[in-house]
């Protein structure tokens, strides 16, 4: 009982003062690729406290909806990630078929932030939200399949049972299949969260990007909520492919806590090599790449059922 | 040693829909070569015994279709001046599904074959129909007769994937030989691709319609 | 006792529409005693469905008559509460809002014969829920066609409400040809018109296969399951609002009852049923959505997408038919829950949006998309249901139509744990179907909810609409707040689907453990809740935070052009283009005017939609030729006495010789 009470406190505590980190370290090491020396690793924290204390402007077109676009961008994912085992097969709120709840509450967050920006009605934002939510259509059914594979292996369907422990006895004999919903899944992250090669979060060209442009309009405390809950949404497909890759569970707490730590900030130097390594794919064929994701992991499941 | 092998089979078979979905020649030619390596990584491991004949068999098939071929694709395509784009008749997407569905078709057809025990469960043989299905993709829907020859190229790979399996009972010499054949094949090919694009000034197969006359 | 107050309840709904006719078109006191004979007979109706769950089944009622057949019965089952419960709830929300969507005022050369046949429809529909008995089920069935029939021409001055009456029209009568057809052949079997469970066994395989697909056939017609959808679309557009929202929420219900109703009178089930059903689900759910997304006409944005969740819909059904086979409890409960969840789910959330698409159209007058915008500041009530409706017919938690997709999930995904048969392994691959649908889904509402009530107004009439009276909002909030409801106390439900669950597979199901073994559903209060308690904190403190730090408006950034105009929002076509792209093969949609090649072009009006394409490419080509033959045949009708008389000779002359 206690050690649930102090699991649920790490819990929350890691959700919510770590995720602002993976983006420093991200920049980090586009910085270093760059020969730069970059800025500093907390960077995005003083962002966040430096967008908090600063005033609005507010578009006159705009309604409630507005303001309810970076509340959900943010609630959505924080609630999303207490369905994740962190540590061990812990997770503070677990229950049958919570891993559809997670997915579903993501695509909430998404559905609100696109009304959002289409309430500004600018051209430039209705495009972004029409690109977010077309590549999403395709991302859903990548990061679903990815999760049946774990629901055939574990026979549960709770993400702390899927991704707990248990996980790690599966990877000798379906290793072929996990490797393969890992390299869906990375896709999938690269670009739910609006990475090269599906999205530079540094562009200076609004016609290009793809999230980034929905939320122009925002400014001061709003945006930083914005910023807030995508290191947050972040931070939760890091814990998925950390703890894909590593359900392991130590015996020991703080060792647990330092793989998922360790593990999490070595998926934000992958994302940082891959953003200084690779181009940007032509819009056209970004579609291309999500549909590859979803073959990926269907054929993982393929391999099981066969 | 088995999850290994998997992990080789996976890998060619996300080769294949990699060839599919890409745009770019020399990206398929990478792909198609990088499947030759990892074909000769197969065939060491399925390998129980490495004796002279096995060494020298693994030796071939790198060389052969990790570096040869592909350089001399690369070569024909300098010389012959293509352009980098692939021009398909079906598009990227469709041709990449089309390629998935007959992945999924393939592992659904080699459970109903009559296979030797140890062959039953393994991946190699719905691989083979795979790569095989992929190679045909290629040479149907493909304008450029550069991808003809990939196209063929990933058929021959699919047919050695389908030979591992007879590795014991089938001759050395076969297998060079049918090595050897390839390489003709493809040499033949980048003449001929040669011969096109000085005659046309393009190697769009859709020219060679016009010599039906 | 419970039946007979409901039938007294339809037959006082049934002439609700009579008195009007009596006096002058223009009176108010028409359309009001309408809504009060209406509103009390669902009224009554509804207490009788209380009387029945809560005090349990009655016999039920029978008439004997001298015509062929054992007479006429109706009853009360769990799946008929189901059924009726929509019917009712939604027809007494109809009757509200037609007080302040069809005044005298505005219509009156329509307004008596809509009411007329508002009150035979849910009497109509009420019946075939209650009837027993072949008979009454066709009565009820063809009361219900033909009512909907004169609904749908309401207008019947528009050449578009004619066509879409029409194409409706040889719909529902092809569907009813095939229907007499099932009827045959299950009184041959069984001997008798009951609907009443066959013996296992008693069914030679052939003529059980035939029940079904002649079910499926005349049923999915009325559903609108995707092939045979062609009415749909049109249908609902043309009909004034609050009809539409009762055809999409319960009319098309009535195709999935009979095929609830059928299947549970077959016994045993083969596995392929199920994964047929469950195929023709997903095809019906995802290009139901597609084709919703390419278009501009709101209220056919909304038939297409009452499609999709048709096809949500027979997926649970599917499913449960496959647990049957299976001999599995918890697939029978999860799909069947999910389905009949689903069922009052899309009743409730699409009668919502139907509703809402009502008011903009009764403030603009309206149904183009392209032509609205910035309506959330003019009629901020229309626009808060409306994003209720959006929220829940996404399938997206707190609300209802979650709760029901997550039970469809939850089954999809057990059948990973069963055997490897080509059915189940098909199974498993409609749960990433059901993901796509539901992103899809969220993008194409995005799409509409942004162009209508967001942004700017893009036409002068968007811009002097205004809020609708309380008799129209009313119902959409009582309807938000049951969607609202359903999605945050899901247990509230269960124990009436569980009695339908029950009336589908007695013999499997009896015994069965209640829903909340496997779906959730307390937690999902739990978080709903946590969702809403998090969301108003979220607001409290960014709202804080900028009185704090201050707030001034500006103007949209145009990325340094200096000039927006209201003309260069993103339009409802640019939203949809890469999705319409990308099942470009389905939809196959048209361009009309195109760029010209050119440094400086003219000005070019470039239009685009998306066909019906079933109607356009399949049924009216073979159409056109039968008529064509038949226009052939006319030669034969000379109008002239003396041909007719020479007919009649000939007539004559051959029968002579026959031998």
């Amino acid at each position: 009982m206690l050690l649930n009470i102090l699991h649920t406190v790490l819990h929350v505590t890691v959700a919510l003062t770590l995720p602002p980190l993976l983006l420093g370290v991200i920049g980090k090491v586009k910085a270093l690729f760059a020969g730069r020396v970059g800025p500093r690793l907390l960077q995005p924290y003083y962002d966040l406290f430096k967008l908090a204390r600063k005033g609005s402007v507010i578009s006159q077109t705009t309604t409630w909806v507005f303001h309810l676009g970076p509340v959900m961008g943010l609630v959505t994912p924080l609630l999303a990630l207490l369905f994740v085992p962190l540590v061990d097969s812990h997770a503070p709120v677990s229950f049958n078929g919570d891993l559809i709840l997670m997915v579903y509450l993501l695509g909430l967050g998404r559905f609100c932030t696109a009304s959002a920006a289409l309430d500004t009605g600018s051209s430039f934002e209705g495009m972004g939200a029409a690109r977010e939510l077309t590549f999403a259509c395709l991302a859903e059914p990548a990061l679903f399949l990815g999760l049946l594979v774990l629901v055939k292996l574990t026979g549960s369907m709770e993400l702390a049972t899927m991704l707990g422990s248990s996980l790690a006895g599966h990877w000798p004999t379906a290793g072929a299949s996990l490797v393969l919903v890992l390299l869906s899944w990375f896709i999938v992250l690269l670009l739910e969260n609006s990475r090269i090669p599906f999205d530079d979060p540094n562009t200076h060209l609004e016609l290009t990007m793809i999230h980034e442009v929905m939320v122009l309009d925002h400014s001061g405390p709003a945006f930083g909520m914005i910023l807030y809950g995508a290191s947050i949404k972040l931070f939760l497909f890091a814990a998925l492919l950390v703890r894909l890759v590593m359900p392991v569970s130590t015996g020991s707490l703080a060792l647990d806590w330092a793989v998922l730590v360790g593990g999490v900030l070595i998926v934000a130097v992958a994302i940082g090599v891959v953003e200084s390594t690779v181009a940007r794919l032509r819009m056209t064929h970004v579609p291309l790449l999500i549909v590859a994701a979803c073959l990926l992991s269907g054929f993982g499941l393929v391999l099981l059922l066969r | 040693m088995h999850a290994l092998l998997d992990a080789l089979v996976i890998a060619i078979l996300a080769l294949n829909l990699y060839a599919l979905g890409v745009s770019r020649i020399r990206a398929v030619i990478n792909a198609v070569a990088l499947q030759g390596v990892l074909l000769g990584g197969l065939l060491f491991l399925v390998h129980a015994t490495l004796d002279v004949r096995g060494a020298l068999l693994v030796i071939a098939t790198l060389v052969i279709k990790g570096v040869v071929i592909p350089a001399f694709l690369v070569h024909a395509m300098r010389e012959a001046e293509i352009q980098h784009e692939v021009t398909p008749f079906v598009s990227f997407m469709s041709s990449m599904l089309l390629g998935a569905v007959g992945t999924g078709l393939a592992v659904g057809f080699a459970h109903t074959l009559p296979l030797a025990e140890p062959h039953t469960n393994a991946l190699l043989v719905p691989a083979s129909f795979a790569t095989v299905w992929t190679g045909f993709l290629l040479l149907i829907t493909r304008k450029k007769a550069i991808m003809q020859v990939l196209g063929y190229l990933l058929l021959e790979n699919g047919i050695f994937l389908f030979g591992l399996l007879l590795l014991e009972a089938m001759p050395f010499m076969v297998e060079i030989g049918v090595l050897l054949d390839l390489f003709t094949g493809v040499f033949v090919m980048g003449i001929i691709i040669h011969h096109i694009s000085r005659e046309f000034s393009s190697i769009s197969t859709e020219n060679l319609a016009e010599l039906k006359e | 006792m419970s039946t007979r107050i409901i039938l007294v309840g339809l037959l006082l709904s049934a002439i609700s529409g009579l008195p009007g006719l009596f006096m002058s078109r223009h009176s108010h006191l028409g359309p009001r005693v309408a809504a009060c004979l209406g509103g009390v007979g669902c009224l009554l109706g509804l207490a009788g469905l209380a009387h029945f769950w809560f005090m349990g089944p009655t016999a039920p009622v029978s008439v004997t008559w001298s015509l062929p057949g054992d007479g006429l019965s109706a009853g009360i089952d769990g799946l008929s509460a189901i059924f009726l419960a929509p019917v009712l709830f939604l027809s007494l929300l109809a009757h509200v809002y037609g007080l302040g969507y069809w005044p005298p005022s505005d219509h009156p050369a329509t307004g008596v014969k809509l009411r007329v046949f508002l009150g035979l429809l849910t009497c109509g529909m009420a019946l075939l829920v209650l009837a027993r008995d072949a008979i009454l089920f066709i009565f009820g069935w063809e009361i219900m066609a033909l009512a909907a029939f004169f609904l749908v021409t309401t207008e019947d001055h528009k050449a578009e409400a004619r066509e879409a009456g029409w194409v409706y029209f040889v719909a529902t009568h092809t569907s009813t040809l095939i229907l007499f057809g099932m009827f045959a052949l299950l009184h041959r079997v069984s001997g008798s018109y009951a609907l009443a469970p066959l013996a296992p066994g008693a069914l030679p395989p052939g003529a059980a296969l035939a029940i079904f697909v002649t079910a499926l056939g005349a049923f999915g017609l009325k559903a609108g399951l995707m092939p045979l959808h062609v009415w749909l679309p049109g249908a609902h557009a043309a009909a004034p609002s609050h009809v539409s929202a009762l055809m999409s929420g319960v009319l098309i219900k009535m195709g999935i009852y009979g095929l609830v109703r059928i299947t549970s009178l077959l016994p045993d089930p083969p596995l392929a049923w199920g994964g047929a059903t469950l195929l023709l689900g997903v095809v019906s759910a995802v290009l139901g959505v597609a084709f919703a997304i390419g278009q501009h006409d709101l209220k056919r944005l909304l038939a297409y997408h009452s499609i999709e969740n048709i096809g949500i819909i027979v997926m649970g059904l599917g499913l449960a038919l496959m647990g049957r086979s299976l001999g599995r409890a918890d697939l029978v409960m999860l799909g069947m829950a999910g389905c009949l969840l689903h069922v009052w789910n899309h009743a409730l959330f699409k009668g919502l949006l139907f509703l809402s698409a009502g008011a903009v159209v009764h403030a603009t007058g309206t149904r183009e998309m392209d032509r609205l915008g910035a309506l959330a500041r003019r009629m901020p009530h229309t626009a808060l249901a409306f994003l209720v409706g959006a929220i829940a017919i996404c399938g997206l938690p707190p609300l209802n139509g979650f709760v029901s997709e997550l039970c469809i999930y939850i089954g999809l995904l057990r059948t990973l744990s069963g055997v490897g048969t080509l059915a189940v392994v098909g199974a498993v691959f409609a749960a990433p179907a059901l993901a796509l649908v539901g992103a899809l889904a969220a993008a194409c509402f995005a799409k509409a909810y942004g162009t209508v009530f967001l942004g700017q107004a893009r036409s002068p009439i968007a811009q002097v609409a205004h809020e609708a009276p309380w008799t129209m909002t009313a119902p959409m909030a009582v309807l938000g707040a049951s969607c609202v409801l359903i999605g945050l106390v899901p247990l509230l439900v269960a124990p009436a689907l569980e009695a339908g669950v029950v009336a589908w597979a007695p013999a499997l199901m009896q015994s069965a453990p209640p829903l909340r073994t496997w779906v959730p559903l307390p937690a999902l209060s739990v978080v709903g809740l946590a969702l809403l308690a998090l969301l108003g904190a979220g607001s409290l403190v960014l709202r804080s935070r900028q009185r704090q730090t201050g707030v001034a408006a500006g103007a949209v950034w145009g990325c340094g052009y200096v000039a927006p105009s209201a003309s260069m929002q993103y339009t409802s076509a640019s939203f949809a283009q890469m999705l319409v792209a990308m099942f470009a093969w389905a939809l196959r949609p048209r361009r009309h005017g195109a760029v010209a090649p050119v440094l400086f072009p003219a000005r070019v009006p470039v239009r685009g939609h998306v066909p019906e394409v079933v109607l356009d490419l399949f049924i009216l080509p073979p159409v056109r030729l039968v008529a064509r033959v038949f226009t052939a045949l006319r030669v034969l009708q000379q109008g002239q006495v003396n041909a007719y008389l020479l007919y009649v000779f000939l007539a004559l002359v051959v029968l002579l010789m026959w031998r």
